[in-house]
């Protein structure tokens, strides 16, 4: 195939991808708002109120920037594992298998079709936190790099346990018993600064401290972790994850016999 | 669909397998080495029983099925060599459906064509074409769950024609499919055979392939243990059963020289016919005991009795 040919597989990919969270926005798109606006009132408005500034601003700003990033993480990955994972079990991933379509365009497209719900999603629960907090973004440049990069390192980890996943238990597995802790102990509702230096160490190890801070830093101007690291970090994921996800398609396993 | 007539690739076969063999990671082995040629224009039927390796087969010329080893070639494209060439060439109906049920038909077939790089105006022509000529123009907008055991078989054919492939491959097109409906796909498969597209497919039911092959292969327990043309294969009968309907009432006992023949009821008669005899001599004698036959029909499919030898000789 030609580029033209690939790009036009591409935007079929795509527009599929697109077309299916939006026939189904009720369970993709919606629950997101809801989830975010709970918490913007819960712990931004009645238990922030309380608690008073951390990192030099409300807590209702210092937690607006980890729950949009909460949100874009969640998203991308699971539109790609649940997706995937379904052209899987109903063997639709055979109209893919069988036609000339490259497998880097394959993946592209899934994986950017899980950007652009983790994209649409961080624009609903910015739109909803401006009912709680004035939000002033402090470097655009960032906010869209580490924005992009984070929706692609994870929709290209739903890719990853879409291929190992047997059955729909094991595309929750992941996101609920890692994802979501390693959300909630990426810096979402805390700062580092809080935590004894042991544990802060520890929290070096988590990928989602770097996307969370690196965020805040493009938002408040703010990180408990220095921006060239966060970014060089998310980078170094994304390529693993990227070339992993390669090898996986390549060798073929798990999707052909 | 193409004429060969026109065609660069007039005098290539459209499919050639050189000792393919498949050993699966249980230890299986699928396919013992296998060759077979398929000439272009062709209308091509896989047999085999259960398990004898014919899904391995066209698994792996699709490239859903990684071979163990061995050559496969379409078109002349060798798929070690350029597989997305050859893809090109290759339309497949699988025997499960295998597309996503909350899909409409339309979406389903042109995404496909997407798939194949062609351009959204030509891939909802093309949709359309295939739709109409399948009759499901009319269920386009219908998701695939709605649709009939008969008409998502046809929506597989549509699809797999939409990027209009030189060959076209179904594994048991028919199965699910009423008589009616297989009727009419018949003459649609035939049709486009016709119009230059080679066909191969494989199926349980052994009339099909008498109606529309003329190549047939067979194959058991991973090995191919005939290859011939569908004549030959007819040819090779060592002897037919005939169920004869009598006018006349029968006697109980009823001898015909050189025949073993056998009153089944007081109107029907059946005879076994050797290679070499002519039931000339059946009706002569019938005739001169004032016997008239009615009608007559074989006892079972031919092709059928030629499987079940073929099968068994090679266990």
């Amino acid at each position: 195939m030609n580029l033209r040919e690939q790009y036009v597989a591409f935007q079929t990919i795509l527009r599929k991808e697109i077309k299916r969270y939006l026939r189904i926005w009720t369970q993709t798109l919606l629950p997101s708002a809801i989830t975010m606006s709970l918490y913007f009132v819960i712990f931004g408005s009645l238990i922030g109120s309380r608690i008073g500034e951390m990192g030099g601003f409300t807590y209702m700003q210092f937690v607006v920037p980890g729950l949009i990033m909460m949100a874009i993480v969640t998203n991308s990955y699971s539109n790609v594992v649940s997706s995937f994972f379904g052209s899987k079990f109903s063997h639709s991933v055979e109209e893919l298998l069988v036609s000339p379509v490259s497998n880097v365009v394959i993946l592209m497209g899934y994986v950017v079709g899980g950007v652009t719900r983790g994209l649409l999603v961080a624009i609903v629960v910015t739109l909803v936190s401006l009912f709680f907090t004035h939000l002033h973004i402090h470097s655009y440049f960032v906010v869209v790099a580490v924005v992009l990069l984070t929706s692609t390192l994870f929709a290209l980890a739903g890719f990853i346990n879409a291929v190992f996943a047997n059955s729909f238990d094991d595309i929750s597995i992941i996101p609920t018993f890692v994802l979501t802790p390693l959300i909630y102990l990426g810096g979402v509702f805390y700062s580092m600064d809080l935590l004894p230096e042991f544990w802060a160490n520890v929290s070096k190890l988590n990928p989602l401290v770097y996307v969370v801070n690196a965020f805040r830093y493009g938002v408040l101007g703010v990180s408990d972790v220095s921006l060239p690291v966060a970014f060089g970090m998310i980078i170094v994921f994304t390529a693993i994850a990227f070339a992993y996800s390669m090898h996986l398609l390549n060798s073929g396993k798990r999707l052909r016999q | 669909m193409f004429s060969n007539a026109a065609s660069p690739f007039a005098m290539i076969p459209a499919l050639t397998i050189e000792n393919l063999s498949k050993v699966y990671d249980n230890g299986f082995e699928a396919l013992k080495g296998i060759s077979l040629t398929v000439e272009q224009g062709d209308f091509f039927a896989l047999l085999g029983p259960n398990g004898a390796g014919k899904s391995t087969t066209i698994g792996i010329i699709c490239s859903l099925v990684a071979k163990s080893g061995g050559k496969v070639s379409v078109f002349d494209v060798d798929i070690d060599q350029d597989f997305p060439a050859a893809k090109r060439h290759i339309g497949i109906v699988p025997q499960e459906f295998n597309f996503n049920q909350f899909e409409k038909a339309l979406d389903i077939v042109v995404n496909q064509a997407g798939y194949y790089g062609l351009a959204p105006k030509i891939a909802r022509t093309r949709a359309e074409k295939y739709l109409r000529e399948l009759g499901l123009w009319d269920q386009r907008d219908v998701p695939a769950r709605m649709l009939s055991g008969g008409m998502k078989r046809r929506l597989m054919i549509a699809r797999s024609l939409v990027h209009e492939p030189r060959l076209l491959i179904l594994d048991e097109p028919s199965a699910g499919v009423d008589i009616e409906m297989r009727r009419s796909m018949w003459e649609f498969l035939k049709r486009i055979n016709a119009q230059g597209t080679t066909i191969i497919l494989t199926t349980h039911y052994l009339e099909e392939a008498e109606a529309l092959c003329r190549h047939i292969a067979i194959i058991n327990h991973g090995v191919i243990v005939e290859n011939t043309s569908i004549k030959m294969l007819l040819r090779q009968l060592s002897r037919e059963v005939f169920i004869l309907d009598c006018v006349e009432d029968l006697p109980e006992t009823i001898e015909i020289d050189g025949f073993i023949a056998r009153r089944v009821d007081d109107h029907t008669l059946e005879v076994e016919v050797h290679k070499g005899q002519h039931l000339n001599q059946v009706f002569a004698t019938l005739g001169a005991q004032q016997i008239h036959v009615n009608s007559m029909r074989n006892r079972a499919n031919r092709l059928e009795e030629m499987f079940v030898n073929l099968v068994e000789g090679a266990a």
